[in-house]
Order: structure tokens, then sequence, then C-alpha cells
């Protein structure tokens, strides 16, 4: 077959850690999609190369790895890509090996291992600036001599090297090295010694020890590792995090609202009023931008972490968090999931693939929810305001802000007795091992920085927006339809499905205090949590409740009884009342059953600690 | 040898060599064939160089090892399967 009728295709393969992405980024530019791979919740990002003489190859960019031996779906994508194995995916031309030119000794094993498959290879010896600043001495020539592939040494972040790559790519794409069979098989512990033997051999002749080691990232880590002043620096990092996340975000946030809030009425004045603008303005801008308004705060949390992933500050806080969480039978990676998880379950649940065991990450992906995202404040602040007097205790600390920490404190608490419980009743004694390497420290480059950011905005966007969208239109229709009858007495919502459910459903609800104007704002409530204030402003029929959140908190603590307003704040630490969470979920764990455990189990819990809550204030007199 | 001890018996600053990748006994069949590969691929080979850099502080766990010229984190339930050669200086 001709190479050159078709578009070569390459893959990039390499450690963790090794700069792969960035060399990703550097090689395709902007010029790249994200998607998942069929049938699997893996990234798949594809990118675009145009050689010297103006023929294109397209390049995928596949999950680091130190073996093609796959422990996680995301290592299976790569070996799978790599044999051509994958569904729908082509066998790659070239294999790009990527290797981060300090940290040689493991990816050497790697390209031994992957010479089995057979394929046209290239090693592209990243940060080999890092390598000349340090001293390391890489004889080239008699590399290139024992692996028998072509080496390129390359900058990715500083864009150099990157021509000569392609080069180097494009002669391997030519045909001139030959493509032998695949006759790699998964290796065991001997063939893995024995490569492990022979690379640390071709270390020894190859490599001369830097003559100016790293020494910094062991003086850092010396303080960020230290058992105590290590665990406070990592408070101390959430502590400004938060701030973050929850203060500069707030300008932002309303500024969206304001603007959609705009956009709406604008819609309201040119359309002619009926189901159409209903649909537009109720259903598709309300709705959208009730997971818009979570941007900045999504933004914030992920300019975070990319810096502390950039720097390599990640590995160190698992390491940290590993055996506090591990009590609960949690993994120390689930810590950065867990944490995203405060803005919105949803990039939390998504963060969840940096955890290499499937049940670790099934039991990250069931707790997540528990965490108190973003769209649970209004709700809380609402109840709060309305049934908590605004008082000091102790002299110092507001009754209202202790009963919010509460809150968020209950929301932690449950996450960690449920993942106990889980580990303890689905599978019981195995403990998956926790070993990560920590890479060197580095100093985060900051046009990445802001690409990534940029990469990762636009993704949450597109799979928020891909779920909500067609969930909003269902909420949307069900709240309206059918129409009230001619000379209806009570808000619109009543006659409407969901106030049918909400009646039929109140029998239910009552044991836990609930009236059936709560259960009516509990439904349209699923599409986002926060949309429950609406709604109970739409089933008290208080004009425009947004503005008027402290008119709406009146007329429910004349309503209510304290016991109720506090059923329901207990009732919202646990309910999974988001189903563009549930949608993700299930994407991300490709099932069904995981999705309705997650439903049946949270909702479980609402309804028992809403029980509890109501029962014992009714007990003390607050009934 | 008076000298050799699992890994997960070491203490911080410990230095010495892997004579044995292997020794899953704590660990079910299946589970410890996977893990000794795991070790294998991520450096823990037999002749490598370890250092014991930091412990965690519960129960000293996890460990960070510097293993040859890379740092690796470790819990000790996972380094009970690596014995190590300590410098006679060290111990």
């Amino acid at each position: 077959m001709d190479m050159h009728v078709r578009t070569a295709r390459v893959a990039l393969v390499g450690n963790p850690n090794s700069g792969k992405t960035a060399l990703f980024n550097a090689l395709t530019g902007a010029h790249q999609k994200v998607a998942n791979y069929a049938g699997v919740t893996v990234e798949r990002k594809e990118g675009h190369i145009r050689t010297a003489d103006g023929r294109t190859m397209s390049v995928l960019d596949l999950p680091g790895t130190y073996s093609l031996r796959a422990r996680s779906p995301d290592e299976e994508v790569t070996r799978d890509a790599v044999l051509g194995k994958l569904a729908g995916e082509p066998t790659p031309d070239v294999l790009v090996a990527v290797a981060d030119a300090t940290n040689l000794r493991l990816v050497l094993r790697l390209v031994l291992e992957l010479k089995a498959v057979g394929r046209p290879m290239v090693l592209a010896l990243n940060m080999y600036d890092i390598a000349q600043r340090q001293g390391l001495r890489i004889d080239l020539e008699k590399l290139r001599a024992e692996l028998g592939v072509p080496i390129v040494t390359t900058v990715a972040t500083r864009k150099r090297g990157i021509d000569e790559l392609i080069a180097a790519i494009d002669a391997a794409a030519g045909g001139l090295s030959a493509t032998a069979e695949n006759a790699w098989v998964a290796p065991d512990a001997e063939a893995l010694r024995g490569k492990a033997l022979e690379a640390e051999r071709i270390m020894k002749a190859c490599v001369r020890p830097p003559e100016r080691p790293d020494t910094l990232t062991g003086r850092i880590d010396s303080l960020l590792l230290h058992p105590v002043a290590g665990l406070v620096i990592l408070l101390t990092l959430l502590f400004v995090m938060f701030q973050a996340v929850f203060t500069w975000a707030t300008p932002l946030m309303d500024g969206i609202e304001g603007a959609l809030g705009m956009l709406g009425a604008w819609v309201a004045t040119v359309m002619p009023d009926g189901i159409w603008q209903s649909l537009i303005v109720d259903g598709l801008i309300s709705g959208v931008g009730s997971v818009l308004v979570f941007l900045p705060q999504i933004l914030i949390l992920f300019l975070f972490i990319i810096l502390l992933e950039d720097f390599g500050y990640m590995a160190r806080a698992a390491f940290l968090m590993d055996r506090i969480m591990g009590g609960a039978g949690l993994h120390g990676r689930a810590f950065i999931p867990l944490l995203s998880s405060f803005a919105c379950a949803i990039p939390g649940v998504m963060a969840a693939r940096v955890i290499d065991s499937k049940r670790d990450r099934l039991t990250t992906i069931m707790v997540a929810p528990l965490m108190t995202c973003s769209a649970r404040i209004p709700v809380y602040t609402l109840i709060i305001a309305a049934f908590i007097p605004n008082e000091q205790v102790w002299g110092f600390a507001s009754l209202q802000g202790l009963v919010m920490f509460g809150l968020y404190a209950a929301g932690i608490l449950s996450a960690l007795v449920v993942s106990f419980v889980i580990r303890k009743v689905f599978w019981r004694g195995a403990v998956e091992p926790f070993m990560m390497e920590l890479p060197a420290y580095k100093t985060p480059d900051f046009k990445s920085v802001l690409f990534n950011l940029w990469l990762r905005a636009r993704i949450f966007l597109e799979r928020a927006g891909r779920i909500i969208l067609p969930l909003m239109i269902i909420v949307w229709a069900l709240s309206t339809f059918p129409y009230p009858p001619e000379g209806a007495t009570q808000p619109a919502i009543d006659y409407s499905f969901a106030g049918m459910m909400g009646h039929a459903l109140e029998p239910i609800f009552a044991p836990i205090g609930f009236n059936w104007q709560m259960v009516i704002a509990l439904i349209p409530g699923m599409a986002a949590r926060e949309v429950a204030v609406a709604a109970l402003g739409t089933v008290y029929a208080v004009a425009d409740p947004e503005s008027a959140t402290s008119l709406l908190g009146a007329t429910l603590a004349a309503q209510w009884s304290l016991a109720t307003g506090l059923a329901f704040l207990a009732w919202y630490v646990f309910a999974p009342q988001c189903v563009a969470t549930l949608g993700v979920v299930k994407r991300e764990l490709n099932s069904w059953k995981w999705m309705w455990v997650m439903v049946v189990y949270m909702f479980g819990l609402a309804y028992l600690a809403a029980f509890v809550t109501y029962r014992v204030a009714v007990a003390l007199g607050a009934g | 040898m008076s000298d050799t001890l699992k890994l997960s018996q070491a203490r911080k600053g410990a230095r010495g060599v892997i004579v044995r990748v292997g020794d899953h006994r704590h660990h079910g069949q299946e589970h410890a064939a996977e893990l000794e590969r795991r070790l294998l691929e991520l450096g823990f080979v037999e002749g490598a160089r370890i250092e014991l850099l930091h412990e965690g502080l519960f129960g000293r766990d996890p460990i960070a090892l510097k293993v040859d010229d890379m740092r690796v984190a470790l819990r000790r339930h996972e380094a009970a399967s690596l014995t190590v050669r300590l410098d006679t200086a060290a111990i």
C-alpha cells in the first residue's frame, strides 16, 4: 500500500509525567479534538501535524503508562491502540515514544517492550534543556544504535526540536523502516526483570549521571512531605483554594446570572407569549444558565488543580492524604476528584479518571456527590436565613455560619462513612496498592496552563451541555404541561405533571415533614439543586424569587415549622437532586446499575436524615 | 543474612540495595503475581539503589523512596514484598 495516499497515523506513548501532552500540544497546536473512545470513558485526544512538504498526519495522544500490560481503563486504551485492537481505531503507522530525558530508566524498558510491537518508532527525548542544565550527558549515537530507533531531542514547552521530530516521524512513516509482525505478549515477572536489566545496561552504556543533579526537588520535598508541616501546608492550600473559588468567582457569577436574566427578558419581549417562549426562556436559557453560572468557580478550581499538577504537587497531596483517606477505604488519589466536587460533582466525577483501580474509582465516584457542591449553597442560604436566627454564639461565631459549616461537615463525614461501607460490603479485604511516581518539581509553563484551562472548560461545557439540555427540556415539560384550566386560582405549576406528582407523592414525604408545595419544588429541583429555590418561589407565588430571596424566606418562615426547615436542609445534604451528575456518573461508569445504586442510596440517606431531623426537632418542640 | 530486611521495616534515612522482589506471602496468589510485575514496572528491580526519604504521619505510612534516580511513593503493605540489604553505615 502506498503510504503517501492516505494520512499517516502517529501515536504518542510514554510514561506519566514525561511531558507527553505538552509535546502533543506543541505538535498539533490548538487543532485538537477531544472526545471519548467508543464504549469507554477514556479521553481520546487527536490532532493534526503538517510535514515540511505540506502533507498532514494525524496524531493520537495516548494515556501515559509504564507498560503495555494494562492495569487501568486508560492503560488498556494505550495497549489496544498501539496493537491496533481498539474498535474503530486503525493501527498506528508510527509510534512516538516520549521520554523525560532526565528520567530514562523506566521509559527505556517501555521502549524495549514497544519494539516487540513491530511498528516503526521514533524516540523523543523531551525536557532535554533540563537534562543539559543538570549536566546529564546522553550519548545519542550509542543510544540510537542500542535501541535501533531514530532519536530526536525536544523541549516541548519551548517548541524546540518539533520540526526535527516531525521530519523523523515522516521518514519513519515513509516505509523506510520495516514494519514487522506484532510479537508482543504480556510479559511475566521474569520477562520484566530481563527487560529492566537490559534497560539498566543501556543506561550505564549511554548515559553519564548528571554533574549537577536536581537537589531542589529533594529540598522542597523535605518541607512539603514533612509529616506535620506538609499536612499544614496542604490544609492552608486548600483553604486558599476555597476562598478563591467562593470569593473570586462571585462577581463573575453575578455577571453571568445578570446577562442571562437580561437575555431571557429580551427574548420574552421579542417572542410572542406561549409555549415556544416558555421553552426558550424557562427551559433553555434558565436551564443552561444554571450550569453556566458555575463556570467561573470551575475555572478557578481547574486553574489551581492544573498549576498544582504541573508543579508536581498533586502526587504529594495524594501521598499526604493516603493514610487519612485510606481509613475510610478511599485511595490517596481520590483526593483531587473529591476536592473538585466541592465546586461541582460533574468535574469531580470526571477527575476520578486519575485513579487506576476500578474499585477505587467506583467508590470515589459514588461518594463524590456527597461533597457539598456550590449548587446547594442557594438552597442552604435561603433556608438558613429563614429559620436560623442571626445570633452570635460563644461570643465570636455566627449561628448561621455554624449551621452552614455543619452541613459541609455532614457531607464530608457521610462520604467517609459511605465509602467505608462500600469497601466493607462490596469488596471485603481487597486493598488496591498505592504506588506512584513522585515527579521532579517543575515551574508551570504559563502558556500551557492557559491552554489546558481553556481545553478543560471546553470539555466541561460540551459534556454538561450535551447532557443537561435534553434533561432541562424534560423537566420544563413536566412543570409546564398540562396548562391550568380556565379560571385557575393556584399557580400554574400546581396543575402540571410536576404538580400531580407532588400531590401523589405527598403521603410519602409527610412523615419527614414536607408539605405538597415542597414536594412539587423537588421535581424541577431534579434539574439542578438550586432550581428548587426558584420552584419554591413559583409554588408560593412569590414573584421573582431570585431577587426577592428575603421575601421568599419570610414566606417560608411563616408557612413551615422549624422542624420542616431543618428536615429540608438534611434532605439536601444527601438527595441526588441533579440529573446532570447522574448522567455523567452513568457515562463515566458506563453502567446504569451503579447510577441507580447511587440514586437509591442517596435518596434513602436523604429520607432517613430528613426523617430523623424532623422527628427529633418535633420531639424537642420545634414542630 | 543479618543485614537484609523487608523494606516495610525500614526507617527514614535507610539506604541500601534491593536484593529480592517477591515474597508476597501476605498477599493472595493472583494478587501477588500482579504486585510483583507492578513493582518491577516502577523500577523496583533487584540491584536498584533505595533510600527511604519520607514517612507519613500516621503509622509512618506511606513511605517516599528514592529508587535509583527517581522518587516513588509506596505503602508499607506493598513495601513488604521488597527485601533490601542496607548499607552497613546506615544501620
